[in-house]
């Protein structure tokens, strides 16, 4: 179900911890599952569940607490957008705003051709940077004017 | 970088150089120093403790707990496995600067938990990475193997009987893992729910062994401690207050950024490094310690120096000292809806106060916000506020709270007006 | 020990001690919803916060650990205000619809709410609603009903020993739920229904058939496994109409398997025969008492006048109880018939102890064990509760092994394993045996042949656990008791128990297996071998109760007279000439003597139905009617009295009466592990149509084998696969099963679709069907 590279991946999460807490790799197992596969499907979770050795109801649990795991199909690239207090002050539902505008979508939806889905994010710790956006969850792009937003989404192809 | 203000944690970094963050940058700073004379000196662990108290330097993650005093309570012989853990879980609205850290100088973290390790006999540490900084979590790994690859971390360090394992997790988008017991959840592949406590983690901690957990900026001043002396630490702040902390500053000024003084300084002069206010404006107010800090207006944030003392006398906190600044355009109800959607959507569900109460107040302040606030609103808030705070078992519901408190307490004005009017005397935010 | 003061009231309480349980101990009740005394301290529910001097802020009684000195006050204003502001979170989205609510009555949040809520909510936005969740035949849900107390969730992980169940999503979002697509199939998997402190888990067999306050409640005991739970009937309009735990620490603790909880379904089903029935020419008459009586015994008299008292046998199981035993051997004893048996589903009668074989110590005691060794036996599923009670010793440092023809899942840690074939299990306990010895240095007792035996690996983990264990058990269940060479299992484990210093103990089967031997009804051997002229069966269906359920049915059908004293029609029906409708332990008084020989007598909980007698009466009429002398109890006090006089203590033991001879043999080829399933086992589980829809009764209706096998075999999984034994042939679907060694087939024994196959454990054939 997942690539042999993903799977040593995983083994070198599972490595981390004591031999008998498999457990503790769950976030990180679930992360690099979604990374090749693009969203978490319950097969998917249930897969990752077994590996690690967990019930796969304790893998749910997770996949569906940490706002970051993704249970519904998502477009080539997400975009996260923090319209959190901080980012507001410098622009934030500018930025969101911009986006939807320009992609054509709000929130929680995926442009008709499956490139973009659009999702509001909490603060990502990086308030300095305002307004942030996360593409796919790892890269984070800092000071999204409509003009950074511009070229960015040129970029992404 | 937004470094703009260097001290202990940045001290010596060169910006300019695209491999500043890099192991052998950081040695050529006099990185690794401490560790190294601690182990060639064999300095002894009650040494190593006692310089820490010596220096006053107190957990930057919020609380503010003394450190020397956190470490001298992990319980040395305990026959187990112990465990060190650092809270890289940054995720307080404002907060930023442990981002900067692992980023910029990561070594410093490292060599501060190397260090803590041996202080208090622990031999494997974790260091928890907030999940949407992954790019700094992926160079905290490459870091970690540098230090493996040199000898500072894993078996025998520099040659002695020492072993300290260091590996690196992160998060995935959940705020209330940076609470320390969550976090040890999550760590343990769990739910990040927080912990009933007692039992405290120095004694039930991950996996239910002994385990000490600090900020990543507090490991991170720990080799400039050993390395310059307790003392030489104490005396860059003030009595109570040791050394440089790190503010995080942003909103609505002109450099938005992470500034490395001395705790004590005064906030106008914060301002002044900021480039003061964006775009000529008045202050309005300043959340001085994260969003979960009541908000102060200008006139008393003016007053007040940057230490943990001073911004608790004036009604609030220094937290992790992320400091939120607005302009007089800022409508607070909006900037209070936002927060309260912020802890309404990361409360972890598991305690009834939090879960149901924050929604509620959520409901709330957003009905105000547009336009149907009633007016026994404000009363109800104070009323659920009453009822959430200080009845949950981590302080997330504390935190939801006292933003409403604070903004009801200075600018309850602004919350009648909007129910009596239907709007705002300023724009919403956008 | 440390001193405490309660709401004025001192005390002292040992250290380690909660404010709960502090409070718990003086009879101060704190209002709460997620503590409970058997699950792990969440402190979530947040609604037994109570004042504390010194303390800046109220505390959850139920995790706040007491300090020496210690003042709480539980009903002052800090501790009543922030209880009614935790009782108004939690109404804000609970349904306020209590009149529809199947928990109405029997709800903890309705008690409370009464005393902590307030006459009007202040929350004026729109409620939460949650969609509810498949969780199987036995569990119905209301979601939007559910507090988030946790307790179903910690009671799967914690107590059931697998996480079934889980809180997804956060925040007011939360919900339980079992992964998506699977229902909760644990053996105990009813006890959330109790747990739950409101209406969002209910019983699904139950559900709104009756409100709490119009049932009485009346105490009973499971008729099931030898463990002897205790129950609380729960009667309407002289009808069973749920049950549920009678809390008893030393036995049931506050559980039931769900065996214990939802087989009284059975005694309101159709298949119920309520008049005697005579069969005539072929054709079943029904007939008054007087008259079926009477031709009992006129037939029973007419067999032994023309073919002699070694023509008759009695059979019985041990699901009946102390006083239907003792007048069933005293009637035969009075005909002149010792042929009278409940080891119906033994394979090997050759076993003699001298008292009656018990667990060996109390039920209590066995979680203190530092080691269990267990012995042929599909622990969850034979003994449900006590599975739990080993899973939380496991957890308190008890080591758990085992010797089995399959490595189950017991859902705990278990130190070491030896998986043997189902025909090798005298040879896997003579491998521990010998590596036990090895270490000992000690030589193998005379009446052991091992020389062919050697030792592997796994042998001498096993031996390993077991050695240097101040207190440890081994302990022989169903597989082992129920095996061909049942004898030789036993001295070989009896003589491991004596190199080591363990107590052997023997897992009763049903619910009065050790009463039945105080009793002296296992006295008959393999009454079925060689055919009688006359059976009396008492709670038995032939094809189901006996090990080899073709043999017997055979039997049966070609005796000249059967009698039948059964609560059920259906396979009774088919082959007995009289059959005499007996209550089933709801509708009698009597006793069952459980697996720790203590005997616990109780009454009928509604009266019989229809012209049903309780077979104690029956016995005792007909008795009366063959003129036998010492008939004449009035009650079923006096029986049990007699039956169960002095002491049981010194009758129950586990010694053997004669040495017997072990000898290792060697085995091959396909093998069947024949094991009876879980909602198989008794009259009462086969007919209770929940039980059957269960994940288990699934399970128990397939072939299953390695997947090494299986592909030998040429079958894949969901097949149909024919297998034949002796004469007997049964077609089952394919399934594939990683815990059995090659070559070892698993099918049900005493199933409705492999009734036609022979002994339990033999050789056996498998073709794709």
């Amino acid at each position: 179900m997942l690539s042999q590279e993903s799977l040593a991946q995983i083994d070198r999460e599972l490595a981390k911890y004591p031999a008998d807490q498999r457990r503790s790799a769950i976030m990180g197992a679930l992360r690099i599952a979604q990374t090749e596969k693009r969203y978490l499907t319950n097969e998917l979770i249930e897969f990752v569940a077994s590996y690690v050795r967990i019930p796969p109801v304790a893998a749910y649990e997770v996949a569906t607490f940490y706002n970051m795991y993704d249970r519904k199909p998502v477009g080539k690239y997400k975009l996260t957008v923090c319209t959190n207090l901080p980012c507001a002050l410098s622009g934030g539902y500018t930025t969101a705003d911009y986006l939807k505008q320009k992609l054509g979508i709000g929130f929680g939806e995926t442009t008709a051709d499956g490139k973009f889905t659009l999702a509001e994010g909490e603060c990502m710790g990086a308030c300095g940077y305002a307004p942030v956006m996360l593409v796919n969850n790892h890269s984070m792009c800092n000071h999204m004017t409509p003009d950074a937003i511009d070229k960015k989404l040129a970029e992404l192809e | 970088m937004t470094i703009y203000a260097k001290g202990v944690v940045f001290e010596g970094v060169d910006f300019d150089n695209p491999n500043h963050w890099r192991l052998e940058e950081y040695v050529k700073r006099g990185g690794y120093a401490a560790l190294k004379k601690i182990l060639n000196e064999k300095i002894t662990q009650d040494e190593v403790i006692a310089e820490v108290k010596t220096s006053s330097l107190r957990g930057r993650g919020g609380a503010g707990f003394p450190t020397g005093l956190k470490w001298s309570f992990m319980p040395r012989n305990f026959p187990g496995q112990k465990y060190l853990v650092c809270n890289t879980d940054e995720g307080e609205p404002g907060t930023f600067k442990d981002l900067d850290i692992i980023v910029s100088n990561p070594h410093a973290l490292i060599e501060g938990m190397i260090i803590g390790g041996y202080a208090m006999g622990i031999t494997v540490g974790y260091n928890y990475i907030h999940g949407e900084v992954f790019e700094a979590y992926e160079r905290f790994e490459e870091a970690l193997e540098e230090a493996r690859k040199a000898g500072f971390l894993g078996d025998n360090i520099l040659g002695t009987d020492f072993c300290f394992q260091l590996h690196a997790h992160h998060g995935y988008g959940a705020y209330i893992c940076g609470e320390e017991t969550a976090l040890l959840e999550s760590l343990e592949g769990k739910k990040g729910q927080p912990r009933f406590k007692p039992p405290f983690p120095a004694s039930f901690g991950l996996y239910g062994k002994p385990t000490t957990i600090n900020n990543t900026e507090t490991f991170a001043s720990v080799p400039y401690i050993i390395r310059e002396g307790g003392q030489k630490f104490l005396e860059l702040g003030k009595p109570n207050n040791g050394g440089t902390k790190l503010f995080s500053v942003s909103g609505h000024v002109n450099r938005p950024g992470n500034y490395e003084i001395p705790l004590g300084t005064p906030f106008a002069d914060l301002l002044e490094m900021c480039g003061g206010m964006r775009g000529g404006k008045k202050l309005k107010a300043v959340i001085p310690g994260g969003s979960s800090a009541p908000v102060l207006p200008a006139e008393i944030m003016m007053q007040c120096t940057m230490d943990y003392d001073s911004i608790a006398k004036a009604g609030s906190m220094l937290g992790s000292g992320a400091v939120i600044v607005m302009d007089e355009t800022v409508c607070m109800v909006s900037a209070l809806e936002r927060l309260s959607y912020f802890y309404h959507e990361e409360s972890c569900g598991q305690c009834t106060p939090c879960r149901e109460g924050t929604g509620w107040l959520y409901r709330i302040v957003h009905r105000i916000a547009h336009g149907e606030g009633r007016p026994e609103d404000l009363e109800l808030l104070a009323s659920i506020g009453d009822n959430i705070a200080g009845r949950t078992i981590c302080a997330l519901g504390d935190a939801a709270v006292f933003p409403v408190r604070g903004m009801l307490k200075h600018f309850r004005s602004e919350f009648e007006y909007m129910i009596e009017h239907k709007k705002s005397q300023f724009a919403a935010l956008s | 020990m440390l001193e405490i003061e309660i709401d004025g009231k001192k005390l002292t309480v040992p250290s380690g001690s909660t404010v709960m349980d502090a409070a718990n101990s003086i009879g101060v009740h704190i209002p709460h919803f997620c503590y409970h005394k058997k699950l792990s301290i969440a402190a979530n529910c947040r609604m037994c916060l109570v004042q504390v001097e010194k303390a800046p802020k109220p505390l959850p009684a139920c995790a706040t650990p007491v300090t020496d000195g210690m003042k709480v006050f539980t009903h002052s204003d800090q501790a009543v205000t922030a209880q009614k502001g935790v009782m108004e979170f939690l109404l804000i989205n609970h349904p306020l619809d209590c009149p529809i609510c199947d928990q109405g009555g029997e709800c903890q949040l309705q008690d409370l709410a009464v005393g902590y809520g307030q006459s009007g909510s202040r929350y004026q936005e729109e409620k939460r609603v949650v969609a509810n969740k498949d969780l199987g035949p036995l569990i119905s849900t209301d979601m939007t009903r559910c507090i988030h107390c946790s307790r179903c969730v910690r009671f799967t992980e914690e107590i059931a020993g697998y996480q079934e169940l889980g809180m997804a999503n956060r925040g007011e979002f939360t919900e339980v739920l079992p992964f998506i697509g699977k229902t909760v199939n644990s053996e105990i998997s009813g006890n959330v229904i109790d747990l739950c402190p409101v209406g969002a888990l209910t019983s699904k067999p139950f559900r709104y058939s009756a409100r709490t306050w119009e049932l009485s409640r009346r105490k009973s005991v499971s008729p099931h496994d030898g463990l002897g739970a205790n129950l609380v009937v729960q009667v309407k309009n002289h009808k069973v109409m749920r049950v549920l735990p009678l809390e008893n620490e030393a036995i049931n603790e506050c559980w039931l398997a769900d065996r214990d909880r939802f087989s009284y379904e059975a005694l309101n089903s159709e298949e119920r025969i309520t008049k005697p029935m005579i069969k005539q020419g072929g054709v079943w008459q029904e007939a008054d008492w007087q008259t079926a009586l009477e031709f009992v015994a006129n037939g029973l008299k007419g067999v032994i006048a023309e073919h002699g008292r070694d023509s008759v046998a009695a059979v019985a199981t041990a699901h009946s109880t102390v006083e239907e035993l003792f007048l069933l051997r005293k009637l035969m004893s009075g005909l002149g018939v010792d042929a009278v048996e409940t080891r119906l589903r033994a394979a090997d009668f050759s076993l003699k102890t001298a008292g009656a074989t018990w667990l060996g110590q109390p039920i209590a005691e066995l979680a203190s064990n530092e080691a269990v060794l267990l012995i042929g036996s599909t622990l969850r599923k034979e003994q449900p509760l006590l599975a739990q009670r080993l899973r939380q010793g496991v957890k308190k440092g008890l080591k758990l092994a085992a010797i089995n023809p399959h490595a189950d899942d017991l859902l705990t840690t278990k130190a070491a394993e030896l998986v043997v074939r189902p025909d090798q299990l005298v040879e896997g306990v003579l491998q521990v045996l010998k590596a036990v010895a090895e270490i000992k240095g000690i030589a193998l007792p005379t009446n052991v042949d091992a020389a062919s035996i050697d030792i592997p690996a796994e042998a001498r983990a096993v031996a390993a656990v077991l050695d240097g264990k101040a207190k440890a058990a081994i302990l022989l269940g169903n597989l082992a008791q129920q095996h061909p060479r049942y004898a030789e299992v036993y001295a070989a484990a009896a003589a491991i128990a004596e190199a080591t210093g363990a107590k052997l103990g023997v897992l009763a089967e049903a619910a009065n297996s050790v009463g039945a031997q105080l009793i002296g009804t296992d006295a008959g051997g393999d009454v079925f071998a060689k055919p009688r002229q006359a059976y009396f069966m008492l709670n038995t269906e032939a094809e189901f109760d006996v090990q080899n359920g073709a043999q017997a049915l055979a039997a049966v059908q070609n005796a000249k007279l059967v009698v039948a004293l059964s609560s059920f029609s259906s396979c009774a029906l088919e082959h007995a000439d009289v059959i005499l409708p007996v209550a089933p332990f709801s509708e009698t008084s009597g006793t069952f003597v459980n697996m720790e020989g203590r005997a616990q007598s109780f009454n009928g909980v509604v009266r019989p139905l229809g012209d049903t007698r309780p077979a104690w009466k029956v016995l005792r009429v007909l008795g009366n009617l063959l003129g036998f002398v010492g008939f004449d109890y009035t009650s079923s006090e006096e029986i049990r009295d007699e039956a169960l006089a002095g002491d049981i203590a010194p009758r129950l033991s586990n010694v053997l009466a004669a040495p017997v001879a072990v000898k290792a043999q060697a085995a091959s080829g396909l093998v069947r592990l024949g094991e009876v399933s879980l909602y198989q086992a008794d009259m009462l589980s086969r007919r209770a149509p929940s039980l059957q829809k269960t994940a288990d009764a699934a399970v128990a209706a397939q072939l299953r084998a390695s997947a090494a096998t299986l592909a030998k075999l040429g079958l894949a999984v969901g097949d149909r696969a024919r297998v034949t034994q002796g004469n007997g042939v049964a077609e089952l679907e394919v399934a594939v099963d990683a815990a059995l060694l090659d070559e070892v087939i698993r099918v049900s024994a005493n199933h409705p679709l492999t009734r036609a196959l022979a002994a339990h454990v033999g050789a056996i054939s498998v073709v794709k069907a």
